[in-house]
């Protein structure tokens, strides 16, 4: 019988290496998948690039991750916000490298990631700083900058619900960059609200099939508090 | 003869009397997001937000907020009946494919030739971000710029050639000010309105680019 879902968030993070990249799902904090970092920041895993869309916010999540220093790298579209200060410090004290990344290019980056593409031409970004260096090409009268796929090891994001196959649905604006990341990764681990029976879910309104998720994990309340509040 | 910048207000509200029913449009964050206050009612006009929305709503009211539920400034909106939520992927392939009819966007610059400078200043010492702007800036249909004539130290934010980095090359078609609507023409600026009590002659002194001067009067 096939079973995804692991009985604790140590198991469901075992095995991250030192030096891996991760990507990090949510948009702000929606879809931020808290309980993972926090299991993340026990297992101990460093020197990780992280791809995720902002680079974490208040003290929390991601912006906890920074802050115990297991970062080298950031690549994401909007690190600057009102509670980033972690980041910030961080950025000024030149003690994480950032690579900034129009938002449509990393999704457009997770995405060929995920499909097997070798590399795409995208209008964003011409005749900009973030294009500088880059290979461009007319095509059919349009400039276009070439950009590269990014894969990761390891993608953790957070869905609404998921049956023991690993497919899942999520909520609201929570899904941002689920359901992409969920492709690029070698091993997609989902943090879930519940878990429901297989046949339990629409098979019309999966969003993310079960092929693209290795482990599903669906914390318990207290350790839900537990991570947001660390 | 003298004149009376717009508000806030009164610039959202011009902004938002070009809107038509059935459009697809994305606000930005800042000033734009004025604009959907002042949008008819009587008008269904679909507004995208980055994060995965079409048919967002206004702010919920307080108590309902749902943070699974937000926009691109990361504030708490509503779904309309009949919006839709969806991921990165398709969010940005609608405002990269040309399916979005309008975006607004705020700036710090624009050129005469319709370049737009809207994502940092340049300085030193300053944190980037970019988020979508730049995606928008060369994906939308019309792409238009609402923002204050003129700087705090009374500097054109109209310019002949953009100081700040870009965000995107020739692309914006249409700016509204605190004191005129202008028109990137692949001729040059056109002036399409003025507040009023403007002078033509006092709106190309506050103007750091030549204005066509046909078509006006």
């Amino acid at each position: 019988m096939i079973d995804k879902v692991v009985s604790s968030l140590a198991a469901a993070v075992e095995g991250i290496r030192d030096g891996s990249t991760i990507m990090v799902g949510g948009f702000g904090t929606a879809g931020m998948p808290f309980a993972l970092i926090g299991a993340l920041l026990e297992q101990g895993a460093r020197e990780l690039t992280v791809v995720s869309n902002n680079a974490g916010n208040g003290d929390t999540g991601l912006a906890a991750l920074l802050a115990q220093r297991r970062v080298r790298k950031i690549i994401c579209s909007f690190p600057r916000q009102p509670d980033s200060q972690v980041f910030d410090a961080l950025y000024r004290a030149k003690q994480i490298e950032l690579e900034l990344v129009p938002q449509g290019n990393l999704a457009a980056r997770i995405q060929a990631g995920g499909a097997g593409i070798g590399a795409f031409y995208t209008p964003t970004g011409y005749g900009t700083p973030l294009a500088e260096g880059k290979e461009t090409r007319e095509i059919d009268g349009r400039q276009y900058v070439l950009e590269y796929p990014i894969r990761a090891d390891v993608a953790l994001i957070k869905a609404q619900t998921a049956d023991r196959w690993g497919n899942l649905v999520y909520r609201k604006t929570a899904r941002n960059f689920g359901p992409i990341m969920a492709t690029a990764a070698r091993c997609t681990i989902a943090e879930v609200s519940a878990v429901v029976p297989l046949g339990g879910l629409d098979p019309e309104a999966v969003v993310t099939p079960g092929i693209f998720v290795r482990r599903v994990v669906c914390p318990r309340e207290g350790e839900l508090r537990a991570a947001v509040v660390r | 003869m003298t004149f009376r910048r717009s508000s806030r207000e009164q610039m959202a509200a011009r902004v938002a009397s070009d809107i038509r029913e059935g459009m697809y449009v994305n606000l930005g964050i800042g000033l734009p997001t004025l604009v959907g206050n002042f949008l008819p009612r009587d008008r269904e006009i679909f507004l995208h937000s980055e994060n995965g929305i079409l048919g967002m709503g206004p702010a919920p009211a307080a108590g309902e907020e749902d943070p699974t539920l937000i926009n691109a400034g990361k504030q708490p909106v509503t779904l309309l009946p009949g919006g839709c939520f969806f991921h990165h992927g398709d969010s940005f392939a609608m405002m990269r494919g040309g399916h979005l009819d309008v975006c607004v966007l705020g700036a710090f610059q624009v050129s005469h030739r319709g370049d737009l400078a809207n994502w940092h200043t340049g300085a030193l010492d300053a944190i980037p971000a970019v988020g979508g702007a730049m995606d928008l800036a060369i994906g939308a249909r019309q792409v238009c710029v609402m923002m204050e004539h003129t700087t705090k130290t009374g500097e054109s934010k109209i310019v002949e050639r953009c100081s700040y980095p870009l965000t995107g090359v020739a692309c914006v078609k249409r700016i509204y000010t605190d004191l005129a609507v202008l028109d990137v023409l692949p001729e040059g600026l056109k002036v399409v309105e003025m507040v009023e009590g403007l002078s033509f002659d006092e709106l190309a002194r506050l103007t750091a680019a030549p204005l066509l001067s046909a078509g006006l009067r």
